[in-house]
C-alpha cells in the first residue's frame, strides 16, 4: 500500500511562503530600518516566569522544565520554583545595576501567587507579557478553536483582574495552533514572541488585525544551552555577546536589528551563574547595544 | 494528585528579615557526604527499577562499592585536612554492612541523618505505615549504633509520598533536605512539629554536576567557588546556606579529588563562613528565626491555609 496521492500533490508550490501570515522578504530586499532609540542592535531580554505543577498531563507533550520522576516529583517542582522566588530576584538586581529593561512573560495562573514579583517587575520599569494560562495549557494544532479561544479569553480576564494590560504574548512552550495568532489578536495582544523569522520586527496578518512578531532566539535559549547542551555560563554569555557584536558591525548595510534572548530564572538565576549575566549585561553596554522591552521595540 | 504541594508558602527572596549566623557569620556552610548502600539484587519497585540496567548491574554496583572501600576514606582525609565535619546522608542499612565507616565518622563527631535504608528502596507506593516504619527504623538503628538521635532526612533516591513530611515532623525531625526552593531555610507546613527545609544545593550536587551537566573536575571546582562567592556576598544582607552534597564514588575518583580540594581551600580561606553541620544550622534557625519567618510571611499576606498536600486543612 503506497502513500495516499496527497503526498505527491503540492498545492502551495509557488513563489513565496506556503502560509499567508506574512510575505517572503529576503534580507537583501529589505530597506534598513531604524529602531526606536536609533541603536544598531537592540537587545530584547525575555525573562519567562513559569510554574511547573506536580501533576502535568504531558499532553500533547511535556513543557520544557516539566516534572520528570514519578509523582510527587518534589525535586523538579522545587528546583523550578526556586527560580520564581530566589533566582528571578538576582536577575532583577543584575538588570537594575545596568539600568536595563526587560520583558517578563508570566503564566496567567501565577499572577495571584506571585503578586510580590509582579509588583517588583513593574516597580523597576520592566514590561509584563502574557505567557498563556499555565504550562499545562499548551496551544497546538489538535486543540479545537473554541477551547483555545476560551483559554485566551481567560488569560486576558486574569490579567484584567490583576490590573494589567499586556500587549505582548508568549505561548507556553512557544507552541501554537494554526489559530493562535488570530485568537490572541482578537483578545488584544498585538505583539508575539513565538516566531523568529527575521532579525527585525515582522508584521503578521490575522483575521483580527496585525500582530508584530519580535524575534526571540531559540539557538541562544539559556535553558537549552546550559541545561540541555550542558554549556557553561561563560560559554553561553560569550555567544550572546558575539551575536550582538556581529550584528553591530554590519549595521550600515542592514540597519537596526533586534537580538532577543531569554534569561530563565531557575537556570541563569543560580548563584554560580549570575556573575556571567552581570558580565554579559555590562558587555552589551560596552559595545553600544541598548535594551528595550517588547512594546518599546514594536512601538 | 495535587498541582501544588503546599509544603511551603511563596516567600520572595528580597527584603526578608535578617538572619545572622553564630559568630556574626554570613554564610552557613555544610558538607553532605552521601554514604550509600545500593543492593546487588534489590526488589523491583513497580514505578522504578533499582538499577537502570537489569540486575546485577556489576559496573554500577562495584563503582559504588569502590566509593565505600576506597573513596570514602580519601574524602574523609581531605575533610580532616580542612577541619570540616561531614553531615552524612546515610543509607541506614550501611550500619550493618560497613561498621568501620560508621566508627570512623563517630570518632570525628560527624553528624548522621537518614537517607532511607538502601538507596535501591524507593518510597513510591508505600502506605503511611510502611513509610513510618522506614523512619522509625532509621531513628532506632542510628541511635543504637552511634548514640545519635537523627534530626534530618533526605528521602532515598529523592523519592517521596504525600505523607513524608508529616511523618518526619511527627517524629521530631528538625530538617528535611528534600526541598530545593531556596538558599535559606524555611518552615515546612506540616500538621504537627517544627520542621524546616534545609538548603541542600542540588544544583551543585556532584551527581548533577559530573553526571547530568557533564562537568570536568576543574569546571566543578570553578562552579563551587562561584556559588560560594555569590551566596557569601548575599549573606551580608541576610545569612545564606550553602551545602555541597557529595558521593565518594564520584568526587573521590583520582582524576577529581585534587581539583575538588581547590574549592574547599577557597571556602576554608574565608572567615565570614560558619563551617558547620546541618543539625547545628537547623537548631540555630529553629531557635532564632523560625517564628520570625512565619511572622514575615503572614505580614506580607503570603500565608496560605492548610498543610502539605492538604490545602483544606485550615
Amino acid at each position: 500500500m503506497p502513500l495516499p496521492d496527497e503526498h505527491l500533490i503540492y498545492p502551495h508550490r509557488s513563489y513565496g511562503m506556503d502560509q499567508d501570515r506574512y510575505a517572503w522578504r529576503p534580507v537583501t530586499q529589505r530597506a534598513p530600518i531604524a529602531l526606536p532609540g536609533g541603536a544598531a542592535v537592540t537587545a530584547m531580554i525575555v525573562v519567562p516566569i513559569e510554574h511547573h505543577p506536580l501533576n502535568p498531563p504531558g499532553k500533547p507533550f511535556k513543557h520544557p522544565g516539566a516534572m520528570v520522576t514519578p509523582y510527587p516529583d518534589l525535586r523538579h517542582y522545587t528546583t523550578r520554583d526556586y527560580g520564581n522566588r530566589v533566582g528571578v530576584y538576582r536577575i532583577l538586581d543584575a538588570l537594575k545595576a545596568e539600568g536595563v529593561k526587560a520583558t517578563f512573560p508570566i503564566n496567567a495562573d501565577q499572577l495571584e501567587r506571585l503578586k510580590p514579583l509582579v509588583e517588583a517587575i513593574l516597580a523597576e520599569g520592566h514590561e509584563i507579557a502574557a505567557y498563556g494560562l499555565s504550562t499545562t495549557h499548551i496551544h497546538w494544532g489538535g486543540l479545537d478553536r473554541e477551547t483555545e479561544a476560551a483559554w485566551v479569553a481567560e488569560v486576558r480576564a486574569r490579567f484584567d483582574a490583576a490590573g494589567l494590560a499586556p500587549r505582548a504574548w508568549l505561548s507556553p512552550a512557544r507552541q501554537q495552533s494554526f489559530a493562535t495568532l488570530d485568537l490572541i489578536r482578537a483578545a488584544g495582544f498585538d505583539i508575539c514572541l513565538d516566531w523568529e523569522q527575521d532579525e527585525v520586527p515582522v508584521a503578521m496578518k490575522t483575521d483580527a488585525g496585525e500582530v508584530i512578531g519580535l524575534p526571540l532566539s531559540n539557538e541562544l535559549d539559556d535553558r537549552a544551552l546550559m541545561i540541555d547542551r550542558r554549556q557553561s555560563e561563560d560559554e553561553w554569555a560569550i555567544q550572546v555577546l558575539e551575536a550582538a557584536d556581529y550584528l553591530a558591525q554590519d549595521a550600515d548595510r542592514f540597519g537596526g536589528r533586534v537580538l532577543g534572548f531569554t534569561l530563565t530564572p531557575y537556570v541563569t538565576g543560580q548563584p554560580f551563574r549570575i556573575s556571567a549575566l552581570r558580565r554579559l549585561l555590562s558587555g552589551l553596554g560596552e559595545i553600544g547595544v541598548t535594551a528595550m522591552t517588547a512594546s518599546g521595540i514594536a512601538r | 494528585m495535587q498541582a501544588d504541594p503546599n509544603l511551603y508558602d511563596h516567600w520572595p527572596y528580597r527584603d526578608r528579615p535578617k538572619i545572622v549566623w553564630p559568630g556574626d557569620k554570613k554564610l552557613a556552610f555544610w558538607i553532605a557526604p552521601n554514604i550509600e548502600y545500593y543492593e546487588f539484587d534489590p526488589p523491583k519497585n513497580p514505578q522504578r527499577p533499582g538499577w537502570p540496567k537489569p540486575s546485577p548491574d556489576v559496573v554500577g554496583y562495584s563503582q559504588r562499592d569502590w566509593g565505600n572501600r576506597v573513596g570514602h576514606w580519601r574524602l574523609m582525609e581531605l575533610l580532616d585536612k580542612y577541619g570540616m565535619r561531614g553531615s552524612i546522608s546515610l543509607s541506614v542499612g550501611l550500619l550493618d554492612h560497613h561498621p568501620e565507616i560508621i566508627e570512623a565518622c563517630v570518632a570525628r563527631n560527624w553528624e548522621f541523618f537518614s537517607h532511607g535504608i538502601y538507596n535501591t528502596r524507593y518510597s513510591y507506593g508505600m502506605d503511611e505505615a510502611q513509610e513510618r516504619a522506614v523512619i522509625e527504623d532509621s531513628i532506632r538503628s542510628v541511635e543504637a549504633a552511634t548514640g545519635q538521635r537523627i534530626r534530618g532526612y533526605l528521602a532515598p533516591a529523592l523519592t517521596h509520598t504525600e505523607k513524608t513530611f508529616d511523618l518526619l515532623a511527627e517524629n521530631d525531625f528538625w530538617y528535611t533536605c528534600d526541598l530545593f526552593q531556596d538558599d535559606q531555610p524555611q518552615p515546612v507546613k506540616t500538621r504537627t512539629g517544627k520542621l524546616i527545609s534545609m538548603p541542600y544545593s542540588l544544583e551543585v550536587n556532584d551527581v548533577i554536576t559530573y553526571g547530568a551537566l557533564s562537568m570536568s573536575p576543574w569546571r566543578y571546582a570553578d562552579v563551587l567557588k562561584r556559588h560560594f562567592d555569590q551566596l557569601l556576598e548575599e549573606g551580608e544582607k541576610s545569612g545564606t546556606v550553602m551545602c555541597i552534597p557529595l558521593h565518594a564514588y564520584l568526587v573521590s575518583q583520582p582524576h577529581r579529588i585534587r581539583p575538588f580540594e581547590d574549592a574547599l581551600r577557597h571556602i576554608a580561606g574565608h572567615d565570614e563562613v560558619w563551617i558547620t553541620t546541618a543539625r547545628e544550622i537547623a537548631q540555630h534557625y529553629r531557635d532564632h528565626y523560625f517564628d520570625q519567618t512565619v511572622a514575615d510571611i503572614a505580614a506580607r499576606g503570603l500565608a496560605t491555609p492548610g498543610t502539605g498536600f492538604d490545602h483544606a486543612a485550615a
